[in-house]
């Protein structure tokens, strides 16, 4: 920066500081454009907990980023750096915020749509409505302070939006969010409710989908059990959860003798032979009667559904049999150097038969069934077939080789006998 | 090489060596030994081998100067059907390379093909002709007539290919080009 | 007198045949316990015609260029008679010929066969092996599979390394910026018209240098028998080793056709020059050597960058190997001990960094 030369001062001098000035002036003014100021933190980011809220911390959250201060929620007067100037009542000062009061002090904002239009257009607003008719919303009603609010799933002061992984609301993380509670034992010892349900879907093949592979597509507990409006779905619902991306076989259990069964019987439909929570990969051992057989739980060994059941899983594994000779053929003529492409891709459909026909098995009848498994069976023969004649080629290859190195031992012979001969 | 299987020490040695058996033998000419002899025999066998070796060698090469029957499918190209095969509104799996692809006749009546490999999780897709969407049954995914992914757990499209109809022939290939 | 002999006087009166081969009617090869490893030169020459021969019947169905190239070679591993018998005894005997050629070198190495008179006869093969490298280079694009087209990104990249010619290198050798249809269209030019010219002039160089200056022999041998004359052995060429070269060569066609059907060679996947490179990618075992010595040396040695450095290391390194008979003594008696030591570090460096690269994740 160049020095200003006192002893020359002009006008023109003078003219040229002051619009610096200005100029440096409206600079600072114009980083801070957008952060109004927030002077309750120069004090609280001292504090400890709880009433502690770091810088780094707040700066991590949406709210702030969108330009809302500490007084946007608590209210006060953030501009002020008096404490008693800024935390006065008159000025609005709400202080520590009762957690019954919270949904709707979230609510006076998220469900206003004209307000929320001006941040994110897209952003729902009926949130509040929804919490209404959960079971914590209802629980809070009737004065249970204990039941999750706004703050518990979606944290607070460094609130994410859910899209960041980050957030506790982001899909991969809901469960965790969840069991903070759900999984505690003590806590919930006064609602006569399960709290294995997060150690059950840590297991299950749902969260393998999300946590390990991470297909945000697969459920959570929101996914079946609503977000805002949590509440479980219900016996007589569970199909029409599990439907909504499982839907062959819906589609197949819904014209099945069980779906009558188990509706008069009031059991919860798809749960009786997955579970809820802790539900693994489906194995063909479920039909079995070995470990993990299902049907066994209901039915009796050597009856009707006792022989039907037998008969399913016996075309199953005939199927499953079938396949896996023709892959071993397949994959030995192909480690030999045979050409097997048709054959490798009659393989997958085949394996999409059998997939067919453990979906179809939800409707618990053998024609059907067998509509698929003959299919299934068909493929995987041709393919056998293709992979036994390609190991015919491979051996005629083999024999082929076997007669040129026999013509080449003979030369090889005969050169030496001839050469001892011109040389003795 | 065994130096005593050699020529010896030099040519002209050897040609010494060989006019004086050569006299020798034109001496006992009387004891000649019989017209197919050893040396014959080996000459023979060593001739019949390199025939047995030249035919083992060129039997492949000329099989392989005639060519194939089978139609050339030099280009990465693939018949995936024939026109007037598919009605419209309909969608056919064929096979491109070892791996199904979907041929689709759209209500319209024009041709579109892509990959009918799941993205999710590598099911068949299918094309439903009452959503004329392609449809994947072990989740509910739905993709649009491009490939891309318009609903359910498919995270990435299906990869569209190029359709040609030659005559009448329809030809698929892939799009992309290095 | 029978037809096949009258037109034969036919020919030779025509030809002056008689002396025309009389030189080579004299041709002897010296005889010692090291005689074995004059065996190699000829077998990487009937390699090479090898390769010629399946390299043409190739040609007949192979397709450049980036849509067909691939299809190509499936179709003829899968559709043309005996296609996969061609396909795989050209790739392998090209495996077979590198190392011969290597075999060979280092043996004239070892056997000092370099010294005067014949280093011209050692230019043109040191000459001759780094063109059998560009084939080996040049061939490997061609199926245009996976592991070939990020060998060769990873190959001209190195290239780009060099100081000065360097970037014009690596644009000359891929015909553009980046690995694409235009680099298979060029090296497929390389491969099967610019390669075979040069190296078919400098093969009949070589073979004429041998022709006039005849075999080599060992120092040490060639001591013995200076000492002891009648100690000398000699072969003639024709019949005597032509026929034993001729079993050698047999041999290697043997084991060429039982690796050809018991271990084709593999086709492998499609290349997509949009997807990523994968993990581990390697080249040929004939360049693992180079390659896994430049995985070694450090990102920066002083202020030089790791890689140019390496570069430039091997470039000299092939200078000096051109140039070696340059270092040796003149004297026929006497012999410098530092080239065998350079040349069995060379060996070992070889070998090790080949194992190791092998090995190497």
């Amino acid at each position: 920066m160049a020095t200003l030369q006192n002893s020359s001062r002009s006008f023109g001098a003078a003219t040229r500081s002051a619009t610096l000035a200005s100029f440096l002036l409206s600079v600072f003014l114009g980083i801070s454009y957008g952060q109004t100021r927030n002077s309750c933190l120069d004090c609280h980011s001292a504090l400890p907990e709880p009433l502690g809220v770091s810088q780094d911390k707040f700066a991590q959250d949406i709210h702030a980023q969108k330009g809302l201060t500490c007084a946007s929620c608590h209210g006060g007067d953030p501009g002020s750096d008096d404490p008693d100037k800024a935390m006065s009542r008159t000025a609005g000062w709400k202080g520590k915020i009762e957690r019954k009061q919270i949904p709707q002090l979230c609510g006076s904002c998220h469900s206003d749509p004209a307000y929320i239009r001006q941040f994110n257009p897209g952003l729902r607003t009926d949130q509040l409505d929804q919490y209404h008719t959960s079971v914590h919303g209802k629980r809070l009603a009737a004065g249970d302070t204990k039941v999750a609010v706004c703050i518990d799933c979606h944290s607070v002061h460094d609130l994410r939006a859910p899209s960041d992984p980050r957030s506790s609301v982001n899909p991969v993380n809901i469960a965790t969010t969840c069991s903070r509670c759900h999984s505690d034992a003590v806590y919930m010892k006064q609602y006569a409710i399960p709290t294995d349900q997060f150690a059950k879907y840590s297991q299950s093949v749902h969260h393998d989908a999300i946590a390990v592979r991470g297909d945000l597509s697969a459920p959570t507990c929101t996914t079946c059990h609503g977000n805002h409006g949590a509440a479980p779905p219900g016996v007589d619902k569970v199909q029409n959860v599990c439907s909504t991306c499982h839907v062959f076989q819906d589609q197949m259990y819904e014209q099945s003798s069980h779906r009558k069964a188990f509706q008069a019987a009031g059991l919860p439909g798809c749960v009786v032979c997955h579970s809820n929570h802790g539900i693994s990969h489906p194995t063909d051992a479920k039909l079995s009667t070995g470990s993990g057989a299902t049907c066994i739980q209901c039915h009796q060994p050597g009856d009707a559904c006792d022989q039907a059941r037998a008969e399913l899983l016996g075309g199953l594994n005939r199927l499953d049999t079938a396949i896996k000779r023709a892959d071993d053929v397949i994959a030995v003529a192909e480690s030999s150097g045979m050409e097997v492409s048709e054959a490798r891709m009659g393989q997958s459909q085949a394996r999409d038969a059998l997939t067919k026909a453990r979906v179809t098995v939800h409707s618990f009848r053998q024609d059907l069934m067998n509509q698929d498994i003959q299919a299934g069976m068909k493929i995987a023969t041709q393919d056998l077939e293709l992979g036994q004649r390609a190991m015919a080629e491979r051996n005629r290859r083999r024999m082929g080789l076997g007669m040129s190195l026999l013509a080449i031992g003979m030369v090889l012979v005969s050169l030496r006998a001839y050469i001892k001969k011109i040389e003795s | 090489m065994n130096p005593n299987e050699t020529v010896g020490v030099s040519a002209k040695a050897r040609k010494v060596v060989m006019a004086t058996i050569d006299e020798v033998a034109a001496k006992t000419a009387g004891n000649q030994s019989p017209p197919v002899s050893r040396r014959g025999f080996v000459s023979l066998l060593l001739g019949g081998s390199f025939v047995a070796s030249a035919v083992a060698f060129l039997y492949p090469v000329l099989r392989y100067l005639n060519p194939p029957k089978m139609a050339d499918m030099g280009s990465d190209s693939v018949l995936a059907g024939k026109v007037g095969e598919l009605k419209l509104n309909s969608g056919k799996i064929f096979r491109f390379g070892s791996r199904p692809g979907l041929l689709v006749r759209t209500a319209e009546g024009d041709y579109r093909a892509m990959s009918a490999t799941c993205t999710h999780l590598s099911c068949t897709v299918q094309y439903r002709d009452d959503l004329r969407e392609v449809w994947c049954a072990c989740h509910n995914g739905k993709y649009n007539l491009e490939g891309r992914n318009i609903s359910g757990p498919p995270p990435r499209p299906l990869e569209a290919f190029d359709v040609q109809v030659r005559g009448d022939e329809i030809f698929v290939r892939r799009r992309r080009e290095a | 007198m029978s037809p096949i002999n009258a037109a034969s006087n036919w020919l030779k009166e025509r030809l002056e045949w008689d002396d025309l081969v009389a030189p080579l009617r004299k041709k002897a090869v010296p005889l010692h316990r090291l005689s074995y490893w004059y065996f190699l030169g000829g077998i990487t020459l009937f390699l090479f015609g090898v390769q010629v021969l399946t390299g043409i019947l190739l040609l007949l169905y192979y397709r450049p260029g980036a849509n067909e190239a691939f299809e190509s070679i499936q179709h003829i591993m899968t559709q043309v008679q005996y296609g996969w018998l061609i396909r795989s005894i050209h790739s392998w005997s090209a495996n077979l010929m590198i190392f011969t050629a290597f075999a060979h070198m280092f043996s004239v190495l070892f056997l000092k066969a370099y010294r005067k008179p014949r280093e011209l006869t050692w230019l043109t093969g040191v000459v001759l092996l780094f063109l059998l490298l560009g084939f080996g280079f040049s061939g490997y694009l061609l199926p245009w599979n996976t592991l070939a087209f990020f060998a060769t990104k990873v190959g001209t990249e190195i290239t780009g390394q060099i100081p000065f010619i360097g970037g014009p290198a690596l644009i000359f050798l891929r015909g553009g910026e980046e690995v694409t249809g235009a680099t298979l269209t060029r090296f497929f030019g390389f491969h099967v018209a610019v390669l075979p010219g040069i190296t078919t002039l400098l093969i009949l160089a070589h073979l004429l240098l041998v022709q006039r200056l005849g075999m080599s022999v060992p120092p040490k041998v060639e001591a013995e028998w200076t000492a002891n004359p009648f100690a000398r052995r000699e072969m003639k060429f024709f019949p005597n080793f032509a026929l034993r070269e001729l079993m050698a060569w047999y041999v290697a066609l043997g084991a060429l056709g039982a690796l050809a059907a018991i271990s084709p060679w593999n086709l492998g996947v499609k290349a997509d020059p949009f997807s990523p490179a994968p993990a581990g990618i390697k080249p040929e075992w004939y360049f693992l050597f180079m390659f896994q010595t430049l995985k070694l040396i450090p990102a920066k040695v002083w202020l030089v960058d790791g890689e140019v450095l390496g570069v430039l290391v091997f470039g000299m390194a092939g200078v000096l190997w051109l140039l070696l008979p340059f270092f040796e003594s003149t004297k026929a008696s006497v012999t410098k001990s530092w080239i065998t030591g350079l040349a069995t570090f060379a060996l070992v460096y070889i070998t090790g960094m080949s194992v190791y690269g092998y090995l190497a994740k």
